[in-house]
């Protein structure tokens, strides 16, 4: 750090105000350079509170009730196998499952059927032959000609262990058998430093609810079921697959869309318009002031152009597709593309004024026309500066909610996007609309699809490094 | 080459030359000619239009945007500034070797076969071919033959002006027009290009600008002296056979510049 100043003697005897001045240069110098320094560790700090923050609310411990126990649950199905099945329930095979259902719960066997295999309006579904209304199920085929109440309870439970996967089955048993019900839940920091406090509660509000089977358990909100589970009302088998796919699909749509139309003009600007008049100037300026407009004005335009105007493309009518509105992928990727083209566009300027004038020369000197000039000189040494600017607005666009929410991404969602003209929504959307609800619970999966949004972008960033990385070491040789 | 071609001994004339730099004008009045199958050095104090007229040449001053060129270049019996003239193709006939090296940030190879694959060659064994022979002319292939697919910018500054002359080659140019090119390089490097520069002047018209008056001394046979007036406007002072440019300049300005009295 800083250099010993205090009793340091002149050089030449004598020059006290030489000497005084020096001395105070040098305080000034300190005090700035501690002042830097705090600067770097209040920046530190900010970002270690948000991850403490943030794994704070997506682990901890929660109490829950269930009408059974999983032991309890076992065993009975035991009993119906005649042979002792070993748990954890999560672990059991899907006939086992199927079989817990029907154990538990055999009446609302075919509810579960309909719920999730039907094809045909709810009304019709007891009155046509399974074949029709569960159209591209696995049915075994003397059963095909009959009716859902014709079956017996172990041909329907057949038709669940056969057609319904794991996941869904195993949320099914948790869900309608288990009664899995959290009653409360607490943060990392306080199942670390108070557990006996926790403890406490418990014992009271087991005391005071007496809800059948209460159980305290460590539990991470972020977890397999959430990363690929759909949304759901019950906080403990909510996922967010839907909204990783929207933010995946709208993400790959926008740069699509803008890294063309964003290199495009860039090129253009740089290489082609020199000549400097006014319109030029304009242009410029003006690409630069969009590149601070609010992001909430891009969702108002998108709106107005996307999803209004051009709905009949946007809603993919147009081209066959029977969404009814412009609330879709198409939308918000073109609303996104046109929020981030400024960035784009300046950072990919920047790097192709960067590229020296001497390869330009050179390849002129050659008898290489502009073209070529641009497309085989100045855009591959440009290349990494671009791929730097777009990570930056890609890290932007990823995170940006307020156009989407403008727009009208949907806040619950069952169906995952299976194109441009779905219906989406989008992790930060997600996000915001959990922190919005009452309970507790919804807070902590926010907090978990915060860590999978930043996980997503730590990734997705770290690809385009790489890419940045090879091509400039491609350039380099 | 195609040196029987235009007119006699002259690869290029210029008649009347003024470049302006916006409203500024930088040249005045140049008329010399370019003798073919020599060494044309430019030489002069800097900021007097050497290098100017050294880039009228091929054209290569339309790259700048406030740049305006008057009078004519004649090559090959044509104006190379009338509108129908392409200067793509004037480049490539008439190349040019620049003052710092700049290969491209790709491999030894692909910086030589640059000029002929913007030209449409494809054939990898004609590329092969004009590499090897352009690198052999640049005496540069005894030394890269290995590691053709190193980086250009891997090489020495002497190596990297010589891969600059070997693509500037590729392309089967009459004159090279070679903007101080020995500037950026030691002693040792800078004798090597003057060495090559007097091997290739046997199939090439050659026009070196140079500060240093023993380079054009030692290497051509023309040198053109340059200088500005008051208005900073550059001019033509003399044009000869460079031992009487040394040895009997017949401008007052020259001896001076020529004895070191400023410059």
């Amino acid at each position: 750090m800083g250099e010993q100043v205090q009793d340091r003697q002149s050089f030449v005897p004598g020059d006290q105000a030489f000497q005084d001045d020096l001395r105070r240069r040098h305080r000034r110098a300190k005090r700035w350079q501690v002042f830097f320094f705090a600067s770097l560790v209040v920046g530190l700090l900010a970002l270690l509170a948000l991850f403490a923050n943030v794994a704070d609310e997506a682990f901890g411990t929660i109490a829950i009730a269930s009408k059974y126990s999983e032991a309890e649950v076992l065993a009975a199905l035991s009993e119906a196998r005649g042979v002792t099945v070993e748990g954890p329930l999560e672990a059991l095979e899907n006939d086992d499952l199927a079989q817990v259902l029907a154990l538990y719960i055999p009446r609302r066997v075919p509810v579960i059927v309909r719920d999730e295999l039907s094809r045909v309006k709810p009304e019709d579904f007891t009155r046509v032959p399974l074949r029709e209304a569960l159209a591209g199920a696995t049915l075994p085929p003397d059963i095909a000609d009959l009716t859902i109440s014709q079956l017996s309870l172990e041909q329907q439970t057949a038709i669940l262990s056969a057609n319904l996967t794991h996941d869904v089955l195993y949320a099914r048993v948790l869900n309608d058998v288990i009664g899995l019900d959290i009653l409360k839940s607490w943060t990392l920091s306080r199942t670390l430093f108070d557990y006996a406090g926790i403890e406490a509660e418990f014992q009271a509000l087991v005391a005071a609810q007496d809800p059948p089977n209460p159980q305290l358990k460590p539990h991470s909100w972020l977890n397999s079921t959430f990363v690929t589970g759909t949304q759901s009302s019950y906080p403990e088998l909510a996922g967010i697959r839907t909204a990783i796919l929207g933010t995946l699909w709208i993400m790959a749509l926008t740069m699509l869309i803008a890294f063309p139309l964003g290199v495009g003009a860039a090129i253009y600007l740089e290489e082609y318009a020199h000549s400097g008049n006014w319109l030029e100037r304009l242009i410029e300026t003006n690409i630069r002031n969009l590149a601070g407009v609010p992001s909430i004005i891009y969702g108002l335009l998108g709106l107005a152009i996307f999803v209004r105007a051009l709905a009949p493309i946007s809603s993919g009518a147009l081209f066959g597709f029977n969404e009814a509105n412009g609330r879709t992928i198409f939308s918000a990727a073109m609303t996104m593309a046109l929020l981030i083209l400024p960035v784009i566009i300046i950072a990919a300027q920047e790097a192709i004024r960067a590229v020296p004038q001497s390869i330009r020369d050179a390849s002129y000197g050659l008898g290489a026309t502009q073209w070529q000039t641009i497309w085989y000189q100045v855009l591959p040494a440009a290349l990494p500066g671009i791929l730097t600017g777009t990570i930056l607005s890609m890290s932007r666009a990823i995170g940006e909610t307020a156009p989407l929410i403008v727009i009208g991404a949907s806040a619950v969602i069952f169906v995952d996007p299976s194109g441009p003209f779905s219906k989406f929504t989008a992790l930060p959307i997600q996000i915001w609309q959990w922190t919005a609800r009452p309970q507790e619970e919804f807070r902590n999966l926010a907090a978990a699809a915060i860590i999978v949004l930043l996980a997503l972008l730590l990734v997705l960033n770290s690809a385009a490094i790489i890419l940045r990385q090879r091509v400039s070491n491609r350039l380099r040789g | 080459m195609m040196s029987s071609n235009g007119d006699g001994r002259y690869a290029v004339q210029i008649r009347h030359l003024n470049v302006f730099y916006g409203p500024r004008l930088a040249v005045r009045e140049i008329t010399m000619p370019i003798a073919r199958n020599k060494i044309t050095a430019f030489i002069g104090p800097s900021g007097c239009g050497k290098s100017t007229v050294l880039r009228a040449i091929n054209r290569m001053n339309d790259l700048i945007p406030e740049a305006r060129v008057e009078g004519e270049v004649i090559y090959r019996g044509e104006n190379i500034y009338r509108p129908e003239i392409d200067p793509v193709e004037i480049r490539r006939r008439i190349g040019m070797v620049f003052q710092k090296p700049n290969p491209f940030p790709k491999s030894i190879y692909d910086n030589v076969a640059y000029g002929p694959r913007v030209l449409g060659i494809k054939d990898r064994r004609t590329l092969d071919q004009i590499v090897e022979q352009s690198l052999r002319q640049a005496a540069l292939w005894d030394e890269v033959k290995d590691d053709l697919k190193k980086s250009g910018l891997a090489l020495s500054g002497g190596q990297q002006q010589r891969l600059c002359i070997a693509r500037a080659l590729a392309v089967e140019p009459d004159v090279i027009l070679m903007d101080e090119p020995c500037s950026a390089l030691d002693p040792i490097a800078t004798e090597r290009i003057e060495d090559l520069m007097k091997e290739l002047v046997v199939d090439y018209s050659i026009v070196i600008v140079t500060h240093n008056m023993q380079q054009a001394r030692r290497v051509s046979e023309y040198t053109a002296f340059f200088t500005t007036d008051e208005s900073r406007t550059g001019e033509l002072v003399e044009f000869d056979r460079t031992d009487k440019v040394f040895s009997m300049p017949s401008d007052p300005r020259t001896a001076d510049y020529i004895a070191g009295r400023f410059g």
